[in-house]
């Protein structure tokens, strides 16, 4: 009779769009517990590793929405080398803060800021180095732009929940949060 | 005359009751031009309501505006068959010479041009209302006269007077259109029908506790030949006539009413117009038998504002046979029997012709279906029991006053007595009316209205069935398919996509809002279309489709959310290679156009380099390296 | 006597003659999710929430009346996929962001989105643009959150007496407008002891210089979930009684 093996270890990466890296300081919040992730899995792209671009990945995890156009590409990398692909909290689910300037014209906006007396950069121009990315009109929730299949709610979701979630996920089970886990703030 | 004089003026008018809400708004409108913050304050303080319940009226029905719209208010009728003769096109010229956006005032303030929901012109389409009055037939010489006249500010009675000419076109009559019955004879016939002593007086004599029923003679006759007859309702839903009237006849009272449901708002459908414009006393006369036979004293006819030209005609209607007996006091000599109608227009509202919300909207308030039960039949028009037939129903039901129920049922088959008029549009050599007996098969009907290598038949509208040639066997009639009227056809040449685009924009457009599932079910039903329509839709979309049906099925509140997924789950079965050829062959991708997106961020900052711009395909990893 | 009974979910419930479903099924502790419903208001029936089936047809059971012998189900898979569906429609129509809501961890919305696990709003969002009302001294205005659910207008024409609130708009523009002709909530009678102050589900009308006042973990809906409040939403006499 066969050894039983050990499973190789799940391979994750994780970044951070347009949000605060609140999701990602909740995630190191699940304490000592981190350690018995790492016995599962192993850290390619993340801020943890700064690793700077992801190669093919069991689970991905993204904070934060969508809101110029390197977040888009960042994304599209992830959903390209990433099986599973997860929303972390508020911002990659809904846009969240960000998301609060959508009912305004990002002309304007621009416009205040670095054109008007009252802006924060008054008198300058937009920037326009090629090396900046640019902003999109509205900022939008990472599912908009690609399929993402799982979604971990809060603001940020509580390290509690980030566990039982991935635990759930590794264990090959449908994750689910009851009540107290589950949270939108 | 100054703005408090008028507003005054409409009030007094209308004895400042806000239940006649509806009708003081649109006359202060043809007044005052748009509903100012302080005219809504005005008319509140006039009619007693609380001013935001009048602001919410003004702010549901399309055609009142609480925002300068111009002299001259251009709405182009947007059916799918106006579409296919040409409608946008025609529209972008007019803006053009306007030096305007579809949708905005001129900068002047002078004129606004925007698309409207189907005005009923489709056999004689491209079709506008300027200022709430029908222009058929447009083309791009009108389009160039119209624009010089309204920018010489030309008042609209010096227009042509051709242009506002309608057309019946009707192409083939039976029974009801060829009816050559004198007004007042069918009335004649019910009231010498098993007269008796007994029930001398007519029923609206009857105290409200009572209840007469059908076996009783007198109107309970009349009643009983309605029964036979098997006749069941035109607008759709297909309930049966007699046991409706003999509901609201049993039902405890103070009032009864009777009401003509003509607020055809069903894309495709203009059946009705012509009915009022060629037998509108065949119409009058059914109501008056409705409220002969249930006890009603009061008819209204809820007349769709985009049929706004045909009020003065049918008030002329009224007047005569209010002279000659048939309305009024003691009718026909009978007495007691009292009755008169009323035409009130809407304004721009399909969710009207459900009975419910009709009957809301008639009370002055927002066209929104109510709960049920109770039914209209029991607390309808100020709660009162009511009957709501559509304006077909009503003409055949005069018909079968004054002929028999036996004689009615000869016509039609086994289920499905009578006749049913069909208005029929889009591509056929004889666009037009056509009434034929129930159990006409749609193969038939295609081939006397010239149609040719038909791809697809729109039946009773976008909420019906859409069919396709292996289905031209099937019949007209309520056990196969049944339908309000609208006949739409769709040769070879046509995109069924874009045909199903139009209706979900229609429904979306014209949901009330109520309940969740329909107001937000199908705005998102409308965006996958668009996005569909964009080279953007994937078989994701497809899928959403399927369950946001399954949703609307379950939840929606009235018929309006139930069907509209109907043109959507019709076509999917029946054409599906019309939206398959246009997905892309990834499984997801986003609703929004990428590139786009940047488009505020590349003007400010005048860049347009590589870097501004971004592809919606998924970069392979190849151009990632 | 035996009074009359149904089953929701194989469950019997009793009822008296004149409840809804919703009613019957709340009194005998029950819980149906609803957002529109309200023990002290005749029902609504527009957030369809509490969409179930009855002997297999799909029926809004808070204006449904029960009869007996009625077989209702509600907690089924396909029937909470209905409600979760219905949920997301309702947060992607607004705009709801909790984490800055006041009313988080005391809102409907919310605790019901947690009761049914929704854990995306799953649709494209609609942002749209709601500006707040600010103008009364004493209640602020978030319409961004507004569910449409009416309590507030019946309260305030019911109870108070006073019309404060209405509706303008239709379909997806339908919104929520105050009875003045500035469109302010100063320009009306509008008072923060009024009943309609006091019944929004979400996080609409606000009482100003009270914020987060209550900890994280003390909030209603914290220590139990929505249908753990069942005992809160039986019905009221008045919101039994004949229509009127």
């Amino acid at each position: 009779m066969n050894a039983p093996q050990t499973p190789p270890k799940l391979k994750v990466a994780t970044c951070s769009l347009a949000g605060c890296f609140g999701c990602h300081m909740s995630f190191l919040d699940i304490d000592e517990r981190l350690l018995t992730l790492l016995e599962l899995v192993e850290f390619d792209r993340s801020p943890i590793t700064d690793i700077k671009h992801c190669g093919p990945c069991d689970i991905g995890i993204i904070e934060g929405g969508v809101c110029n156009a390197e977040n888009v590409h960042v994304l599209r990398e992830f959903r390209a080398n990433c099986r599973i692909l997860i929303a972390l909290g508020a911002c990659a689910i809904n846009g969240g803060l960000p998301a609060q300037r959508n009912h305004l014209d990002l002309r304007n906006i621009l416009e205040a800021i670095y054109a008007t007396d009252t802006g924060l950069a008054s008198g300058t121009q937009v920037p326009n180095d090629p090396e900046l990315p640019l902003t999109l009109n509205q900022v939008h929730p990472i599912h908009e732009v690609v399929k993402i299949d799982y979604f971990i709610p809060g603001c940020p979701p509580s390290g509690d929940a980030i566990w039982k979630f991935l635990t759930d996920l590794v264990a090959g089970q449908t994750p689910h949060l009851g009540h107290g886990l589950i949270h939108y703030d | 005359m100054n703005d408090t004089d008028a507003i005054r003026d409409v009030l007094s008018r209308h004895g400042n009751d806000g239940t006649r809400l509806m009708q003081i708004l649109r006359e202060t409108q043809e007044v005052l031009g748009w509903l100012s913050p302080a005219t809504l304050t005005a008319i509140a303080a006039g009619v007693n309501w609380p001013r935001a319940k009048v602001e919410g009226t003004a702010g549901f029905y399309s055609f009142f505006h609480t925002e300068p719209r111009g002299k001259y208010r251009v709405l182009w009728s947007d059916n799918i068959t106006d579409r296919m003769l040409g409608n946008m096109d025609l529209m972008q010229a007019m803006c053009q010479k306007l030096w305007l956006e579809p949708g905005h005032l001129s900068e002047d303030g002078l004129v606004s041009v925007d698309t409207t929901s189907c005005t009923g012109m489709c056999d004689q389409g491209p079709a506008v209302l300027v200022n709430y009055r029908a222009i058929p037939r447009m083309t791009l010489q009108r389009v160039e006269q119209m624009a010089e006249l309204i920018r010489k500010e030309a008042p609209m009675a010096d227009w042509p007077a051709d242009w506002f000419a309608i057309e019946d076109n009707i192409r083939r009559a039976d029974i009801l259109l060829g009816c050559t019955m004198l007004p007042g004879d069918a009335m004649k016939v019910s009231l010498a029908r098993g007269s008796a002593p007994a029930v001398e007086t007519a029923s609206n004599e009857r105290s409200f506790r009572e209840a007469v029923h059908s076996s009783d003679a007198g109107p309970g006759a009349t009643l009983d030949e309605i029964k036979k007859s098997g006749l069941r309702g035109r607008g759709g839903a297909g309930f049966t006539t007699g046991l409706k009237w003999e509901a609201c006849r049993n039902a405890p009272a103070q009032t009864r009413y009777v009401i003509c449901n003509a607020d055809e708002g069903e894309p495709g459908t203009f059946k009705d117009r012509v009915l009022l414009t060629r037998q509108p006393d065949l119409v009058f006369e059914g109501m008056t038998v409705a409220a002969y036979v249930t006890g009603a004293s009061k008819g209204y006819v809820y007349l769709r504002g985009e049929y706004r030209y045909l009020l003065e005609p049918l008030n002329s209607v009224l007047a005569g046979r209010r002279k000659a007996g048939l309305l009024g006091k003691n009718i026909l000599g009978r007495a007691g029997f009292d009755f008169d109608i009323e035409v009130h227009l809407g304004a721009g509202a399909y969710i009207c012709g459900e009975e419910s919300a009709l009957i809301e909207s008639l009370e002055g308030k927002r066209g929104v279906p109510r709960n049920r039960p109770p039914f209209p039949v029991t607390h309808g028009f100020l709660d009162q029991p009511t009957v709501v037939n559509n304006v077909e129903t009503f003409a055949a039901a005069a018909m079968i006053a004054g002929r028999g129920g036996d004689w009615y049922r000869s016509f039609g088959t086994a289920k499905s007595a009578g006749t049913k008029i069909l208005s029929i549009s889009g591509d056929c050599e004889r666009p037009g009316i056509y009434e034929y007996p129930f159990g006409v098969s749609v193969r038939q009907v295609l081939e006397e209205c010239g149609a040719k290598n038909t791809q697809a038949v729109q039946i009773s509208g976008p909420s019906g069935i859409c069919i396709s040639p292996k289905e031209f066997g099937r019949c007209i009639a309520f056990e196969d398919i049944p339908t309000a009227g609208a006949f739409m056809v769709f040769d070879q040449s046509r995109d069924i996509f874009e045909v199903v685009r139009n209706f979900v924009h229609f429904f979306a457009h014209e949901s009330c809002g109520f309940c969740t599932p329909c107001r937000v079910g199908t705005s998102l039903l409308k965006n996958l279309m668009d996005k569909i329509a964009a080279g953007h839709g994937t078989h994701y979309d497809l899928k959403e489709i399927q369950q946001l049906n399954s949703v609307l099925q379950i939840s929606a509140h009235c018929g309006l959310g139930h069907t509209a997924c109907n043109p959507l789950v019709h076509t999917l079965e029946r054409f599906r290679p019309a939206y398959e050829r246009r997905l892309k062959s990834l499984d997801f991708e986003p609703a929004f156009d990428l590139d786009a997106a940047l488009s505020h961020s590349r003007q400010m900052t005048g860049r347009d380099d590589a870097g501004a711009h971004l592809s919606n395909e998924l970069e392979t990893a190849a151009e990632k390296a | 006597m035996m009074s009359a009974t149904f089953t929701i979910d194989g469950q019997e419930v009793p009822f008296t003659p004149g409840q809804s479903v919703m009613q019957a099924a709340l009194s005998a502790g029950v819980f149906i999710p609803h957002l529109c419903y309200h023990p002290e208001f005749r029902p609504h029936g527009s957030c369809k929430l509490c969409t179930v089936k009855v002997n297999g047809r799909p029926a809004t059971s808070c204006t449904l009346p029960a009869a007996a012998g009625m077989d209702v189900e509600s907690n089924t898979p396909e029937i909470l996929d209905k409600r979760r569906a219905l949920l997301q429609m309702l947060l992607v129509e607004g705009n709801h962001f909790c984490p800055s809501c006041e009313k988080s961890g005391n809102c409907k919305l919310q605790a019901l989105g947690y009761e049914l696990e929704v854990f995306t709003p799953h649709f494209n969002q609609f942002y749209p643009d709601r500006p707040v009302d600010a103008s009364h001294p004493d209640v602020l205005l978030d319409f961004n959150r507004c569910i449409l659910c009416e309590l507030c207008i019946r309260a305030s024409a019911e109870v108070d007496g006073k019309n404060v609130f209405a509706l303008s708009g239709r379909g997806i523009t339908k919104h929520l407008i105050v009875n003045a002709e500035s469109g302010k909530l100063a320009d009306t009678n509008f008072a923060l002891t009024d009943k309609a102050a006091q019944v929004c589900p979400v996080g609409v009308i606000l009482e100003k210089r009270v914020g987060f006042a209550v900890p994280i973990g003390q909030r209603h809906y914290d220590a139990a979930p929505f249908s753990a409040h069942v005992a809160e939403f039986k019905p009221t006499p008045e919101s039994q009684g004949e229509r009127s």
